[in-house]
């Protein structure tokens, strides 16, 4: 597909202007460039990357000297809110927090009231994103009409209003017959099926990780067989149909080693794993801190050490941050009621710059390629990359400012997160999309 | 007043020091005698309001809880909350902003929600008591257990207590479990292998999947209720597989090594998890429970009052709640 047309979630006025980018550290995993240089970018477009660019007469430049220059961060799992959940998020301040975030496009999930399930509701999405002008934003639509696990939605209707992949998430597709359907019919459109892996009759009432720590709160817990059980069922229908399967927020172990030995069999997957799981253990729910709450639930550090290799490897393609917003009273509550999920546009690319590159996982090349090229790949998008011609969606990260984490600071709406009062490194200075600078830090 | 020795709240038993577990049941000890006169009463919580705030039903825990308040001459009103209509949690951030405006001094709570207690504890000054929340902890129901164990042996360490039936799903399984690794006897678990909770066995519980070899093994039996969802949940086949299975029937204990102490925190299903034989048997103390019940609950209630605090002799001071929690 095109980024023409859909998907914009900018409006057209594009600075007149060239815009220079000077003296930065350009890292572009596309094309491996990773050291000092220009970027010129123009009419929304990457005109130029290069030493010593010459600056055209009426340029706008900015002195990046220090900072990396990269193209514009992309989340392919994010939760707006909008329609039905206002209170917690609009798609306004969602793609505000996004190009805050260093994003400079995210994948709307369908589960909003009511369900993206329809072109109506797509079109919705892609006018609230061009009104806010900040991110762009790609609706997903649901694979199954009001996500309800029965009848596949039209998604022929959906891809030409602006979808750019089907997903239930938030209800994982339950039935193996419609996984396969969905799975051979998104093919004609050349979109993956994103999966929510989890097996609801073991899962049922489950609230954190099963083990001891879940055993001393006295609380149900969801054993990971519950994740694995899906993932190796779509892996298993993803060979079957040939179709894409995108597993969404990987959590444990076994569904590394069971992506890993899907990889080696050639079976289109992609996958995507969250900041929180890949830094976080079950111990987070410690005093029923509803904002340790999330499904897949924190798992055990072995856990995250599987999941940290397995980025490494490739076997995970993308980081996602599968942004939950919730409003303070619905976390307000006793963990068995809050809902699941934390917010996570906002702290991603720190927690990737402070603990996965800080701690060895990934060189800084590596986190911009899971957190802008691959996800770009893997639901065909534009970006991603600051190859001439491409959109002029760029990123200027600042990598060793500190800062510390506050949530009642944030742009978005909620500020349901564990990371609270944590020190950070690293955060965007300056994000531009299609050639127009959205965000700046103050 | 000096600080009180438990700290604000009694929220559970995890974390509770030996010290201070000595302190509450030696408190009740000296409880356990106003209940025997003819005018059960005394003055010592002349004043206190205390408010017992039931979001699940109870009929014992609430009498023994509200006999305890009375005979400590407090003044106490009933909540009882079905908990259906109103969203719970809304109900309990709305509860504790009343309470609190209320000015009560203590609030005793039982609530389906493991954690709840303490979501109202770490929210309002007053003391908070947990009388029974989901399935984390029953604290008063252990401490009770923990009294009736050293008045039938003499003491708990190095006694070997097995707790018997549906321990995952158990509040009662989690406070003794605490209570009696904290005082140094040995633990385990015995039920069926779907009943019971994953990673204890690093906490240094034994886990028996047969009612023989415990009964082998045990001094004590604590024999917990078995509930009828669990069969409808699937978790066991039928209550007569179970009874069969683990039953706690005096043909196996004739066979035991030794004679058992029996308990049951009830209410008793005879014929489910217990043969009424041995309910009503010489070793049962399951009465005991329920009489030493309001001592316990009388001295707790003493106790994070601002009571006993320099009978205490333990040698750390707990104004963090985190230490009960």
């Amino acid at each position: 597909m095109s980024g023409e047309g859909w998907g914009e979630g900018v409006d057209r006025r594009r600075s007149r202007r060239p815009i220079l980018l000077r003296g930065g550290h350009v890292i572009d995993p596309a094309t491996g460039r990773d050291g000092a240089a220009d970027v010129l970018i123009h009419r929304g477009r990457i005109v130029a990357v290069g030493d010593a660019l010459g600056v055209p007469d009426d340029a706008e430049v900015h002195d990046v000297a220090g900072k990396v220059v990269a193209p514009g961060l992309i989340d392919v799992h994010v939760h707006l809110r909008e329609p039905g959940g206002e209170m917690s998020e609009t798609i306004a301040t969602g793609a505000r927090a996004a190009a805050a975030g260093g994003f400079t496009a995210v994948c709307a999930m369908p589960n909003t009231s009511p369900v993206t399930d329809n072109p109506a509701a797509v079109g919705f999405i892609l006018k609230q994103a061009a009104a806010a002008g900040a991110a762009r934003v790609y609706p997903i639509g649901a694979v199954s009409v009001g996500q309800q696990g029965e009848h596949l939605s039209n998604f022929g209707a959906l891809v030409e209003a602006g979808a750019v992949a089907v997903s239930d998430d938030g209800y994982p597709v339950a039935s193996s017959h419609l996984m396969r359907t969905a799975l051979e019919y998104a093919q004609t459109f050349g979109i993956p099926v994103a999966d929510h892996c989890e097996d609801r009759t073991l899962a049922a009432g489950g609230c954190m990780n099963e083990g001891l720590m879940a055993t001393r709160l006295g609380l149900k817990g969801i054993p990971s067989a519950s994740e694995q059980i899906v993932v190796a069922r779509d892996l298993i229908l993803a060979e079957l149909t040939g179709g894409h399967v995108h597993l969404c927020h990987m959590s444990s172990a076994g569904s590394v080693d069971l992506i890993r030995r899907a990889r080696d069999r050639g079976i289109r997957v992609t996958a995507e794993v969250t900041p929180h799981h890949l830094t976080l253990t079950e111990e987070e729910c410690e005093g029923y801190n509803t904002d340790a709450k999330m499904n897949p639930p924190l798992q055990r550090w072995e856990d995250v050490e599987a999941l940290r290799a397995g980025l490494a490897d490739g076997t995970l393609d993308v980081i996602a941050s599968d942004h939950a917003p919730h409003h303070p009273e619905s976390k307000e509550r006793d963990f068995d009621d809050a809902p699941f999920g934390i917010i996570g546009l906002e702290t991603a690319l720190a927690l990737g710059i402070t603990e996965l590159v800080g701690g060895g996982v990934l060189s800084l090349l590596e986190l911009i390629r899971r957190m802008s090229t691959e996800p770009a790949r893997a639901f065909n998008l534009p970006g991603g990359t600051l190859r001439p011609d491409a959109p002029a969606d760029v990123v200027v990260i600042d990598p060793t400012r500190r800062w510390t984490l506050d949530a009642g600071a944030l742009v978005s709406r909620s500020g349901n997160t564990p990371y609270r009062g944590r020190e950070l490194t690293g955060r965007a200075e300056r994000t531009f999309v299609d050639g127009r600078q959205v965000y700046q830090a103050g | 007043m000096t600080e009180p020795v438990l700290g604000k709240d009694l929220l559970g038993l995890e974390g509770l020091d030996a010290d201070r577990i000595r302190l509450i049941l030696d408190n009740a000890e000296s409880f356990k005698e106003v209940s025997e006169r003819s005018i059960k009463k005394v003055p010592t919580l002349r004043g206190k309001t205390i408010v017992n705030l039931f979001y699940e039903p109870s009929t014992r825990t609430r009498i023994s809880f509200e006999f305890a308040e009375k005979r400590l001459s407090a003044d106490t009103v009933n909540i009882a909350s079905a908990g259906s209509s109103v969203e719970k949690g809304e109900t309990l951030v709305d509860t504790a902003r009343n309470l609190e405006a209320m000015r009560i001094d203590m609030v005793v709570v039982r609530h389906p929600s493991s954690g709840a207690p303490k979501f109202l504890a770490d929210r309002i000054p007053s003391n908070v008591v947990n009388a029974g929340d989901g399935r984390h902890e029953h604290p008063t129901q252990g401490l009770l257990d923990l009294l009736t164990i050293r008045d039938a042996l003499g003491e708990v360490a190095g006694r070997r207590v097995c707790i018997v039936g549906d321990i995952v799903h158990s509040r009662v399984a989690r406070s003794n479990m605490w209570g009696l690794l904290t005082l140094g006897a040995e633990v385990a678990f015995c039920g069926p292998r779907t009943l019971m909770p994953s990673g204890v066995e690093a906490l240094g519980v034994q886990v028996f999947h047969r009612i023989e070899e415990a009964i082998e093994w045990a001094d004590v039996l604590n024999v917990l209720r078995l509930q009828f969802e669990r069969m409808e949940a699937g978790f066991i086949p039928s209550l007569g597989e179970y009874y069969r299975v683990f039953g706690v029937t005096a043909e196996r204990l004739e066979r035991a090594p030794r004679d058992l102490v029996i308990l049951h925190p009830g209410p008793m299903n005879r014929g489910v998890e217990i043969d009424s034989r041995v309910a009503d048997g010489p070793h049962s103390v399951i009465l005991q429970q329920v009489t030493n019940g309001i001592a316990v609950r009388m001295a707790v209630l003493y106790l994070l009052t601002g009571g006993g605090s320099a009978a205490g002799g333990s040698t750390q001071r707990t104004g963090s709640r985190r230490e009960t929690a």
